[in-house]
């Protein structure tokens, strides 16, 4: 069912004198890593240079952190159909810079997710392009239309992870309830992207001061909340496993919070955006600020800080929507919404640790384990012995500057766009491949 | 006035945000002139001779054009009029794309009316000419306050320490985030008075008070400035019937009669009688000044393109 990658590299590499971090043991320790035929063979204090085998090929992390690969549960590849903004294999070139390793592409694409077709040519392209494993959400309704189910049990069948209508809300509370509780036979994910559509139309940041002042159209963060209060009972009624995608408000973030406390199954994610970012960057009709959900006031920016440090929200997902430049060098109310996610997930979730919000653990749980975890994507997200090597090694203290002109992605829209940042990626791997080396890496020194 | 009042320092006049008491008073103090002007039997000039002045219209409004039309030929500007309907956009030409080839033929001053809040800021970042704001979305429309100031002073005396009361359809209106920004920068007091459907989120931060019963909101105002009510901006129930809403809300001589005696009556145009307005306090000729508004939106729009546009030319003397 997983999309085999590449031959796995084969033969043994280990990494020595590193920072060992794997959120899923709560190791985080000094030691080495081997690799062998691309699985992880030995983990820990004890594999240091001269212990590890002599055909072994040794690289010396300088104290640099090693962690499992990112898992991003939130990424449009936009292949099939949008091929001049993304294709599977840009944003494998853009995942595997980001550190990126498993990605679980959106269906939205054209056509559609809805059949196992579709499921099959995103895994097989995935294979051919080699940079990322990606797997895909299967859609919710046909079409993404909102009116019908799709084949969820084939579709799952076939290797779809979990089910979204991509950026729609799933807005009929008839088509919601079928979808959750249709998926408890094989324990299926819904994922919800909450908006109350009616309440959100027409709508193009978050309402209040700002909009006002900038004569901006502004949805209420009430329409978040709105949408998930309705959900939760649709979950609690069904038995379903419900997924909030991208939650921006606090008072989001406290319905869930008692939701979770009731022992419903219920889960949540969020985006950099809406911890990094409020709706002071669409100051000036700043498009590339210009997302869904919209970015909200700073009090909410600080309770998605809180959710994620005391645990309400589950993970971190990139929300990586490229849009081209025509899309977004218009006036703010005709430009699309989204933003390239991939490159900058890691540099922005470490702002997490360097601010005190959270242990450098923890933040990598959250793009690790955590979402390998919702989607049951099993040895991904972790560096257990017997998992897949799909590892990332970064340097958290190196300082940088975001420029996205030279993201790999094939769109350039990031909110982030001259931000100063500190941690890089400096390797990806996938089953032990290395698939990113940054240049001022000198191998084996 | 302190030294900033003669100088106006912005390569653009986007809106009235950012604008100082200074330099407001010095496009007001300049318009003065040229409203005195134009009611002689000369009323042209040559100050802008040989420069041109582009009108991009991306939204209908024969009146607005109309007066920037008149402004730059009472001055000798050439100006071209350009009505940009929905069409080209059709045609797949953007914003921008129209920008880069206006300013390919060097324009001195380029005056644009869109309907998106934030598209004249986007195309001024695009070119070499003054750009002036006709009215962005629901965002700003500085010459329309501007023209009311005028107004205003020439009855009034003075722009600070006078009770303004703007009421009807504050969430679609930019004539009224205009009119806040700049009386708040002169130092007088605004009221909102609308039903809570057409007050925009957070407005009250703005340093505005907000009313809903207008009785009550007029009370011993200096001014009462109406606003058309958007009908074609709506979507969704804003309010119940048009006739529910000149109940509560339209002008009235009874309500007028809680604004002091000699408020004056304004309204940006065009009137919706009826609607917001009845016909007789519109053409009461003792309060109501909106015809005056009309003639003192070209006085404004000559001041605002001689300032501009005398900028432009000093700055590439200056880079020659």
């Amino acid at each position: 069912m997983m999309p085999a990658i590449r031959a796995k590299a084969s033969g043994k590499t280990a990494f020595v004198n590193v920072r060992l971090l794997d959120p899923a043991t709560g190791l985080d320790q000094t030691g080495g890593l081997l690799m062998q035929d691309g699985i992880i063979a030995d983990i820990g204090p004890s594999v240091t240079r001269d212990k590890l085998p002599s055909d072994c090929r040794v690289i010396d992390g300088q104290g640099l952190c090693l962690a499992p690969g990112l898992v991003d549960m939130r990424v449009q590849v936009r292949e099939p159909g949008f091929e001049h903004q993304e294709t599977i294999e840009t944003a494998g070139k853009s995942a595997s810079v980001g550190g990126v390793t498993t990605m679980i592409a959106l269906p939205n694409t054209d056509p559609v997710i809805d059949d196992v077709a579709g499921v099959e040519f995103v895994a097989r392209r995935a294979r051919k392009v080699g940079l990322a494993k990606v797997f895909v959400y299967g859609a919710v309704s046909k079409g993404i239309e909102g009116h019908e189910i799709t084949e969820m049990g084939l579709l799952h069948q076939a290797g779809a992870v979990a089910f979204c209508d991509g950026v729609q809300t799933i807005a009929s509370a008839r088509l919601l309830r079928q979808a959750l509780s249709y998926a408890t036979f094989f324990d299926g994910m819904i994922v919800q992207h909450p908006e109350e559509p009616e309440l959100s139309r027409g709508a193009h940041m978050n309402s209040g001061e700002l909009a006002t002042r900038l004569g901006l159209s502004g949805v209420s963060p009430l329409a978040e909340v709105i949408q998930i209060e309705r959900d939760i009972r649709l979950a609690e009624m069904t038995g379903g496993r419900l997924h909030f995608a991208h939650i921006s408000t606090g008072e989001s973030v406290e319905v869930i919070r008692r939701a979770k406390k009731r022992g419903l199954k219920i889960t949540c994610d969020t985006a950099p955006f809406y911890f990094a970012l409020n709706e002071n960057a669409v100051s000036d009709y700043r498009t590339f600020a210009k997302l869904s959900p919209p970015l909200r006031a700073e009090d909410d920016r600080q309770a998605i800080v809180m959710g994620l440090a005391d645990g309400t929200i589950d993970a971190i997902a990139s929300d990586h929507n490229p849009q081209d430049q025509d899309s977004k060098r218009l006036p703010f109310a005709q430009a699309a919404a989204g933003g390239v996610g991939l490159e900058t997930l890691l540099p922005i979730t470490l702002e997490l640790y360097h601010n005190g919000h959270m242990s450098l653990l923890d933040a990598i749980g959250k793009v690790t384990h955590a979402p390998a975890k919702l989607m049951k994507l099993e040895n991904h997200g972790t560096l257990a012995a017997g998992s897949a090597a799909d590892i990332v090694v970064f340097d958290p203290g190196r300082p940088a500057k975001i420029d996205p002109y030279k993201f790999q992605s094939k769109s350039k829209n990031s909110p982030f766009d001259g931000r100063l940042i500190q941690g890089i990626v400096l390797r990806t791997l996938i089953d032990g491949r290395e698939v990113f080396t940054h240049p001022s890496c000198i191998e084996g020194s | 006035m302190g030294p900033e009042a003669d100088h106006y320092p912005h390569p653009h006049l986007l809106g009235i945000e950012g604008l100082t008491p200074g330099e407001i008073t010095l496009i007001l103090d300049r318009a003065q002139h040229y409203a005195e002007k134009n009611r002689t039997a000369d009323k042209t000039s040559n100050i802008l001779a040989g420069s041109t002045v582009v009108n991009l219209f991306y939204e209908n409004s024969t009146r607005t054009l109309t007066s920037f039309e008149l402004a730059a030929k009472r001055l000798g500007a050439d100006v071209i009029n350009m009505t940009v309907g929905t069409s080209s956009v059709k045609k797949g030409e953007t914003l921008i794309d129209t920008a880069m080839t206006l300013n390919a033929m060097n324009p001195d001053a380029l005056v644009v009316r869109h309907a998106d809040s934030g598209a004249v800021k986007l195309l001024s970042e695009k070119v070499n000419c003054a750009v002036l704001n006709a009215g962005d979305g629901r965002h700003e429309h500085p010459t329309q306050a501007l023209l009311d100031a005028l107004t205003i002073r020439r009855h009034k005396g003075r722009l600070h320490r006078l009770t303004v009361a703007i009421c009807g359809d504050i969430a679609h209106s930019r004539v009224a985030r205009s009119n806040i920004l700049l009386l708040n920068t002169m130092g007088s007091r605004v009221r909102l008075i609308a039903p809570p459907t057409l007050i925009p989120s957070k407005i009250d931060r703005m340093g505005v008070e907000i009313f809903h019963d207008m009785e009550e909101g007029l009370k011993d105002c200096d001014i009462v400035m109406m606003l058309r009510l958007q009908l074609e901006r709506m979507e969704g129930s804003f309010i119940p019937s048009v006739r529910e809403y000149f109940h509560f809300h339209g002008l009235d001589r009874a309500k007028l009669a809680n604004a002091k005696p000699d408020a004056l009556i304004m309204h940006p145009g065009p009137m919706n009688r009826g609607v917001e307005i009845d016909s007789e306090v519109a053409d009461d000729v003792e309060r109501s000044v909106i015809r005056e508004q009309v003639e003192m939106g070209v006085a404004v729009r000559m001041a605002a393109l001689e300032i501009l546009v005398q900028n432009h030319r000093n700055l590439a003397g200056g880079h020659s």
